[in-house]
């Protein structure tokens, strides 16, 4: 039985609490009943130590301690990995303050809850989180200056300003050791395992009504820099996923087969933009169409998709240079333009009559093709996001009967009218346009700005992009997508554009959840190096990043370390009795000296006689003095005046 | 003023630094032995003693390793798990860490240390000393701490421009001039990280008399007055007379009413019924008890005598203090058997 005496009432509330306020983020996605085990030991250790009662046995500890471990590879089925880890940790933590009862195990505690700080950080690495880690930060900092108060007890908020001025004196050391600690690229063993969970995103399969479902999210796909403006909107056909297979319904990438070489030629200027992708478990980086070389550690697929080696899992960025208008795929091999014109044997059977009379009717494959985008632009379609649900044969439904859809309505039968007529044909999905942050002139693109496109073979013009949508609702391309679909359609409050100041507070906060992203969580060894470059390191090699490091940390405790001494023992003289000390100076190397025990006026008389030609300003002298010494003068005019005086006798 | 337990490291318990015994007869931890060795004890100073820059030493405390350690971990967790505000986080700490360094370190520097007088005890109790810390600057010190002589460290704060006395006491075992020779001031204050330190030396000294034999000890017969003529011995019981006043004449015997109707001392004299002086003398407790319980029996006297009033001399080889009345007398004999030594051959 060790007592739970030696703790203060004030010390054990505020471990309690860093332990409870440190755990809390964590019962939303922990089993349940880890949390309520935490909140139980917390409030028990809580109680016991407020009536000073005997804390429980090491025995009875060890068996909760076991009992807790089985909970825990009961829920989760094993007893490794990350969510496990976090699980384990926090179910120790608060047994450990059950346990805790000499300053060492105080210590412990303390240095527990600042780790289970980090394990926060699994889960969310937002503004938010930082500043409630911060809070908390703070809160574990003061309760370990409180456990170090040994004679009286001071006033919270002492406690708690000097905690502040702890964590505030030591920011300029992190920043130099975040900027300039040699970064080293993670993991450095095993993959984490991470439960992603599901993301919105485009993928790699396309059914009627997927891309109009992701046009309701406003959460962001990926953010651009460009260093050269793009001259207008139609420009931006991000690419991403290219869907050759069709059974019918749903489109799929199939078969992906990666390009050992891109051939392409040039039709204007490129574009050199970086993207700073967000995580969305998928392979595809995307890249204004077209990319003339892959991003790092990712390749190119024969038909252009950009394919990371690994799935995207954390916000990347890479530099990007495009050509948006280009000619490409001139000889394309022979099986994937056969793979391109590859039908279901018994789909859509009137579509295949339309697109046969076409082919009768018109020998050019640019014919047929102007043909069907013709026929979206003049016969009643409507581009809508709520389009009537198709039934067994959606693109005969489409075409015949129902005649309104989203985009992927409309690439999907215009690619399977072109593959119907013997024209090479493919579906190409991603992004379309994007919006502008005036705030701070990155280009957001969001999951509402998901689009399919397709892409048609033509002999010697090579693969096309041809996107029907632009024949139905040219406003689609050119002002986006709140003004293409009809009023009463449902979309996002942002993208109706109606209230001008939430969408101006929208963008000041996309800014600076941006900058967020760019710098503090992307600031990767990539960045580092590129960012210390920048300011001027000539070789950014760790060996001069070491040396930068150690002279920042020199310079700022050598500033901090004379602001901190600075009051230590100096009993500063106030200005009046300095001025008065520089006068006697002055006096005695005039040869009359000051004599100890003579008060001003008495030397004043003195001097007066010993040196007449003096007498009038040394008595004004003595007379400022006494007025500002002990007559309760505060006008800092006299002294200013007095100190003059004395300035013009030196 | 609180105490606590000293945090000392018994790490380097296994090597060969020479064991300074502490006054009561302990061996002195290891860290004060290593520091003993690096910076041998050179003497009291004169105080006061300032703590300028170079005295003023700090290395980190076990739970300052275990942070540092715990920071290892933390920028693992983050280099692994590409965790940029665990990176902010372990760096955030670690700029916590260094900067306590700084504040530890001024939450010791400068204070001012000067020896405040002990007063003789007893062998057997504690020896008090007193010492006075000053802060001569505009922060507060807080959780300063002193250790003395292996003793619990005494911890205490000292308010800016302000002055704190330090209450340590040790236990006076033996008898003679208790000096706790160097001692350490230290602080661990604000996070407990790192432990700043000074050794000091000031003249502490405490006189420790002989512990006073227990029990009731009857006096020694008095003496019939060597040379005097028998009626008109001073004695204690009938009033005689008043004489003028001679230094030593205990207060009690002064007259007061007359001395304030005429500002002069005079002192009463008694006659005693047998015309007698009282000696104590060491010579007279046999010598098989032993010099130290020889010692407390004559203690033991000096203090009944003084206690009744009466007027005592008392002789030690080498040593005699003539008959007299008083506290001081009293003080100035057992100051005499605390540190008496015996003549040998």
């Amino acid at each position: 039985m060790s007592s739970a005496a030696g703790l203060s009432p004030i010390n054990l509330a505020a471990l309690v609490v860093s332990v409870a306020l440190v755990m809390a983020p964590h019962a939303w996605h922990l089993p349940l009943w880890i949390a309520a085990f935490g909140a139980m030991v917390l409030l028990t250790r809580f109680y016991l130590g407020y009536r000073r009662k005997p804390l429980p046995s090491r025995w009875l500890l060890l068996a909760a301690a076991l009992a807790a471990v089985a909970g825990v590879a009961l829920s989760y089925r094993t007893l490794y990995g990350r969510d496990v880890s976090v699980a384990l940790l926090t179910v120790m933590a608060a047994l450990k303050l059950m346990e805790m009862s000499k300053p060492r195990d105080t210590m412990i505690v303390v240095l527990l809850a600042y780790f289970l700080v980090i394990t926060n950080f699994f889960y969310s690495q937002s503004i938010a989180t930082a500043l409630y880690m911060l809070a908390i930060v703070w809160i574990i900092t003061a309760t370990m200056i409180n456990l170090q108060h040994q004679a009286g007890s001071p006033s919270l908020a002492a406690v708690l300003r000097h905690a502040a001025s702890l964590i505030a004196q030591g920011v300029p050391i992190m920043l130099a050791l975040f900027l300039l600690f040699p970064r080293v690229e993670g993991p450095l063993w095993g993959l984490p395992q991470v439960n992603y969970g599901a993301r919105s995103g485009l993928s790699d399969v396309m059914s009627p009504g997927d891309v109009s479902s992701l046009s309701l999210s406003d959460d962001v796909a990926f953010r651009v820099l460009f260093e050269t403006r793009p001259d207008k909107p139609s420009q931006l056909y991000w690419r991403g996923p290219v869907l050759w297979d069709f059974d019918g319904r749903t489109w799929r990438t199939g078969q992906i087969y990666t390009a050992n070489s891109v051939e392409f030629e040039a039709l204007g200027p490129p574009l050199n933009y970086t993207v700073t992708l967000e995580p969305h478990d998928q392979r595809w980086m995307f890249a204004i169409d077209l990319p003339m070389r892959a991003a790092p550690k990712s390749y190119f697929s024969v038909d252009y998709q950009m394919l990371a080696r690994r799935p995207v899992r954390e916000r990347i960025r890479y530099d990007m240079q495009s050509v948006p208008s280009y000619r490409t795929g001139i000889n394309e091999h022979r099986m994937h333009l056969l793979r391109a014109l590859r039908l279901p044997e018994e789909a859509a059977p009137r579509t295949r009559t339309l697109a046969a009379s076409w082919r009768a009717e018109l020998s050019r494959d640019r014919d047929i093709m102007l043909r069907a985008l013709s026929m979206f632009r003049e016969q009643p379609f409507i581009y809508t996001l709520a389009p009537p649900e198709l039934g067994q044969n959606p693109v005969d439904q489409f075409l015949f009967e129902t005649r309104s859809g989203f985009c992927e309505h409309y690439a999907s039968a215009f690619t399977f009218l072109m593959r119907a007529a013997g024209i090479p044909a493919r579906v190409v999905t991603g992004y379309l346009g994007g919006e502008i942050n005036p705030v701070d002139g990155y280009l957001i693109v969001r999951q509402s700005e998901a689009h399919a496109w397709t892409e048609v073979w033509l002999q010697s013009e090579g693969w096309i992009r041809v996107d029907p949508t632009a024949a139905v609702s040219p406003l689609r391309i050119e002002s986006g997508l709140a003004a293409a679909v009809p009023e009463t359609d449902q979309v996002s409050l942002r993208a109706r554009n109606r209230l001008q100041w939430l969408r101006k507070a929208g963008f000041a906060w996309d800014a600076v959840a941006n900058s967020w992203n760019q710098w503090v969580l992307g600031y990767n060894p990539e960045r580092q190096v590129r960012f210390l470059s920048h300011v001027g390191m000539e070789q950014a090699t760790w060996q001069n990043m070491v040396i930068a490091l150690m002279t920042a940390s020199g310079l700022i405790l050598l500033a901090l370390g004379l602001l901190l001494l600075m009051r230590l023992s100096a009993r500063r003289m106030d200005p009046v009795q300095r001025a008065y000390a520089r006068f006697c100076q002055a006096m005695a190397r005039r040869g009359a000296p000051r004599k100890p025990s003579e008060g001003p006026r008495d030397f004043a008389a003195r001097l007066s006689l010993q040196i007449p030609h003096l007498k009038e300003t040394v008595q004004r002298i003595a007379a400022l003095y006494v007025a500002l010494r002990y007559g309760g003068e505060k006008n800092p005019r006299v002294l200013e005046e007095f100190r003059q005086a004395v300035k013009a006798l030196r | 003023m609180r105490r606590g337990k000293p945090a000392a490291s018994n790490l380097l318990g296994a090597l060969p630094f020479a064991p300074r015994l502490t006054p009561d007869g302990t061996r002195l931890p290891i860290r004060d032995r290593i520091g003993d060795w690096i910076f041998p004890p050179k003497g009291p100073e004169i105080g006061p003693v300032v703590l300028g820059q170079r005295r003023v030493y700090i290395l980190p405390t076990k739970a300052g390793l275990l942070f540092a350690a715990t920071l290892v971990l933390l920028l693992i967790g983050s280099i692994n798990y590409n965790l940029s505000l665990g990176y902010i986080l372990t760096f955030l700490l670690a700029g916590i860490g260094v900067v306590s360094i700084l504040h530890t370190w001024r939450n010791l520097a400068r204070v001012a240390l000067r020896p405040s007088k002990a007063r003789p005890v007893f062998a057997g109790g504690s020896a008090c000393f007193h010492i006075v810390v000053e802060n001569p600057g505009a922060h507060q010190r807080l959780s300063l701490a002193i250790e003395l002589a292996g003793q619990s460290a005494v911890y205490f704060d000292v308010p800016p421009r302000d002055a704190q006395d330090v209450e340590t006491s040790i236990p006076a075992v033996r008898r003679g001039m208790l000096r706790p020779g160097r001692f350490r001031i230290f602080t661990v204050y604000p996070v407990g990280l790192f432990h700043a330190w000074a050794n000091v030396e000031l003249d502490l000294h405490c006189l420790v008399y002989a512990r006073p034999e227990p029990g009731h000890v009857p006096l020694p017969p008095a003496q019939a007055a060597s040379g005097q003529g028998g009626a008109s011995g001073v004695g204690e019981e009938d009033f005689v007379g008043l004489r003028t006043y001679r230094p030593g004449d205990s207060p009690r015997r002064i007259a007061w009413k007359v001395f304030a109707r005429t500002d002069i001392f005079l002192t009463k004299e008694f006659s005693g019924s047998a015309a007698s002086e009282l000696w104590l003398n060491l010579a007279d407790i046999p010598e098989m008890l032993g010099l130290e319980a020889r010692l407390s029996r004559l203690t033991r006297w000096v203090i009944e005598a003084e206690t009744a009033g009466q007027r005592f001399g008392m002789r030690m080889p080498g040593i005699e203090f003539e008959p007299e009345f008083g506290a001081s007398h009293r003080d100035r004999c057992l100051h005499a058997i605390a540190l008496y030594k015996p003549v040998h051959g």
